[in-house]
């Protein structure tokens, strides 16, 4: 698990262009939008873009987004448990 | 349309060095645009981190207006270039060639229209002004003073920034100006050609 | 002053004016369902050209497009000296780059400057490339010119297609929609998207309709997100209300941009509310012919002008239960009305916005 969130961390500070982040600056349940990472909506649909490309797996409703990408926590354990990649 | 306007100050960004009203003031050296851009963020001191997110044309812009804007001002923005939102068109068209594989970014796609970089320069400088991007083959040099004396004289803005930004792969070209009622040579096509 | 002289319009209803309009009052929308087409997405909703569009060989298919939107208006109104012609698009011959390379066809200089010599302009063409707000700002653009005698005439040509590339962007922005779009419904889920070319000319010399007056100031607010407040709409209709010399209710109806996403018609209605326009009568059009993006301002002004011209309203297709948070008067049935004073107004990404002001002449 702890290899996924880094390696989620990782992904996002790629896809989403944070300059000046790195993955040790990003703690499992900071928030990633609002006050926390400050990540916006066109970072949201990149992000379901990824969980697609990266792990096979399909949002159906994009506003099921809104609680799987709270924080790297809430992202790793949707995807260890939808992951079909 | 026989009122004069004049060119205040302008700012050129070409060859890895901008330079404002004549002057360098950053040069980075051999690099490609994205270093380049990155660099001269760092040192022009710009504090914006949507910066980072930007596409290569809306960095372009973004730096080249970087030491002409007033926030809050009325300062409408005309822009112009040859290739559009190509180079961007180009890296969206990479994400959707595999035809089995497709993924659309979204980050890269909302950029794939010319006018996002003028959008861009608005968020940061407040702006409530008009935005308009046209496309050209080569430096409009006439049309400018016409369209931004236009926009003055019927009271749409009080100032325009003009621009020509070209970008696509390595070739980059950025020319940007301020034009309003005060300036130190007229905007004419002549003046125009002698500076591009 | 500056005037309508002529105008048309090449559109999945129709290939002329008068055709498209007929369909559009016998209710039909060009809207319909692709399943395994050939483009990426297995199934979409859209309104395509299904015809044979290359009647014109050596020209792409939307320069096509432009050259038969422009001939019936160019054959009425011949091509004279301080003639020019401002081409609104947003992508242009995109699909020419499918394999990757900038090929010479994907400059929207080239594809005006092609149909610019089909016709004999001497002037080089202008193209105006600012998003789903292009083909009305071109009318915008065309009124100054002419107002201040810097060209006589001006040929607006706006012209978009419905590519994989613009199909996947929405499709990777969540923003199409799932069924033909619902602008102002309460169940809209997005955009649909479509294909068209739409003309006007714009001139010096008396036509059909006054422009009366115009704005287009940007939200300063988000790239891809239209303002919460409406504040870059709300300005927009201000400044052509005031050039008009108009309070507002004055307005006989409003053609408004819903694309049928939730934020757009919301943030429509906020901004014609502040104005206190909620009586003035609202269609948007996007329920006949999807979203034309650079076409789609002019398209819409073209058909607003031909329902100023009959003092007929055409309903906002699409439209159940009204699910914006302000009161508006979206037109559901066809409505006999003498029209004076209409407006078109258009948003777009950038947070560009656009309202123009036509006065109907006796």
């Amino acid at each position: 698990m702890d290899q996924l969130k880094l390696e989620i961390k990782e992904k996002i500070i790629a896809a989403l262009n944070l300059e000046d982040v790195t993955a040790a600056d990003i703690k499992d349940d900071d928030a990633l939008f609002g006050d926390g990472l400050g990540l916006d909506s066109i970072d949201a649909l990149e992000l379901i873009v990824m969980l697609d490309k990266d792990y096979g797996i399909k949002l159906s409703d994009p506003k099921e987004g809104r609680n799987i990408f709270r924080s790297v926590e809430t992202m790793a354990a949707y995807i260890a448990e939808h992951r079909t990649k | 349309m026989n009122k004069t306007f004049y060119i205040q100050d302008y700012c050129e960004i070409r060859d890895g060095e901008i330079r404002l009203n004549g002057e360098n003031i950053f040069s980075a050296g051999e690099d490609t645009f994205s270093g380049f851009a990155k660099k001269a963020y760092q040192d022009l001191d710009l504090a914006y981190p949507k910066f980072f997110k930007m596409d290569k044309l809306s960095k372009l812009a973004f730096l080249a207006a970087s030491r002409l804007l007033t926030p809050e001002s009325n300062t409408a923005l005309v822009f112009a270039n040859r290739s559009s939102s190509l180079d961007t068109d180009l890296a969206y068209q990479q994400t959707i060639r595999d035809k089995a594989a497709w993924y659309p970014s979204p980050a890269v796609f909302v950029y794939t229209l010319p006018n996002i970089c003028l959008g861009e320069i608005s968020i940061k400088y407040k702006l409530y002004s008009e935005n308009s991007f046209f496309v050209f083959e080569n430096f409009p040099a006439a049309f400018f003073p016409a369209y931004a004396g236009l926009l003055i004289s019927t009271g749409k803005a009080e100032e325009v920034l003009c621009g020509w930004v070209e970008m696509l792969g390595e070739e980059y070209r950025a020319f940007v100006y301020k034009v309003g009622n005060k300036g130190f040579a007229e905007h004419n096509e002549q003046n125009l050609n002698r500076m591009i | 002053m500056s005037f309508i002289v002529d105008y048309n319009c090449f559109t999945p209803l129709g290939t002329d004016l008068s055709t498209t309009v007929g369909r559009l009052e016998a209710g039909i929308s060009g809207i319909r369902l692709f399943e395994d087409s050939g483009q990426l997405l297995p199934s979409y909703y859209a309104a395509q050209i299904r015809g044979e569009v290359c009647t014109h060989s050596g020209y792409s298919r939307l320069e096509n497009m432009l050259i038969r939107v422009l001939e019936p208006v160019i054959a009425r109104n011949p091509v004279q000296e301080r003639s020019l012609l401002l081409v609104s698009t947003t992508k242009g011959n995109i699909r020419s780059i499918a394999a990757g390379e900038p090929v010479n066809d994907a400059f929207l200089p080239v594809m005006a400057e092609n149909v610019a010599r089909h016709f004999g302009f001497r002037e080089t063409p202008w193209v105006l490339s600012n998003a789903c707000v292009s083909g009305i700002l071109a009318v915008a653009v065309a009124k100054r010119l002419t107002d201040a005698g810097i060209f006589d005439h001006v040929y607006v040509a706006a012209g978009d297609e419905v590519t994989d590339f613009v199909l996947s962007g929405f499709a990777g922005f969540q923003a199409l929609s799932s069924g033909p779009c619902k602008p102002y419904d309460k169940n809209r889920d997005g955009v649909t998207l479509g294909e068209a070319a739409a003309a006007a000319l714009v001139s010096k010399a008396p036509g059909l309709f006054r422009v009366a007056g115009d704005g287009a100031i940007n939200d300063a607010n988000h790239i891809s997100g239209p303002s919460r407040t409406g504040e870059g709409l709300y300005r927009s209709i201000r400044q052509a209300l005031t050039e008009a010399g108009l309070n507002g209710p004055e307005l006989d109806f409003i053609s408004a941009h819903g694309t049928a996403t939730e934020y757009n018609d919301e943030m429509e209605a906020i901004a014609l509310d502040r104005l206190g326009l909620n009586q003035v009568p609202v269609n948007s059009l996007k329920g006949y012919f999807g979203h034309t993006l650079g076409a789609s301002g002019l398209l819409e002004a073209v058909i607003s002008f031909e329902s100023a011209r009959k003092g007929l309203l055409y309903p906002s297709l699409g439209l159940e239960t009204l699910g914006v948070s302000k009161e508006i008067r979206v037109i559901r049935e066809p409505e006999n009305r003498p029209v004076r004073y209409f407006m078109k107004t258009a948003s777009g990404f950038g947070g560009c916005n656009t309202a123009v002001i036509f006065e109907k002449l006796n």
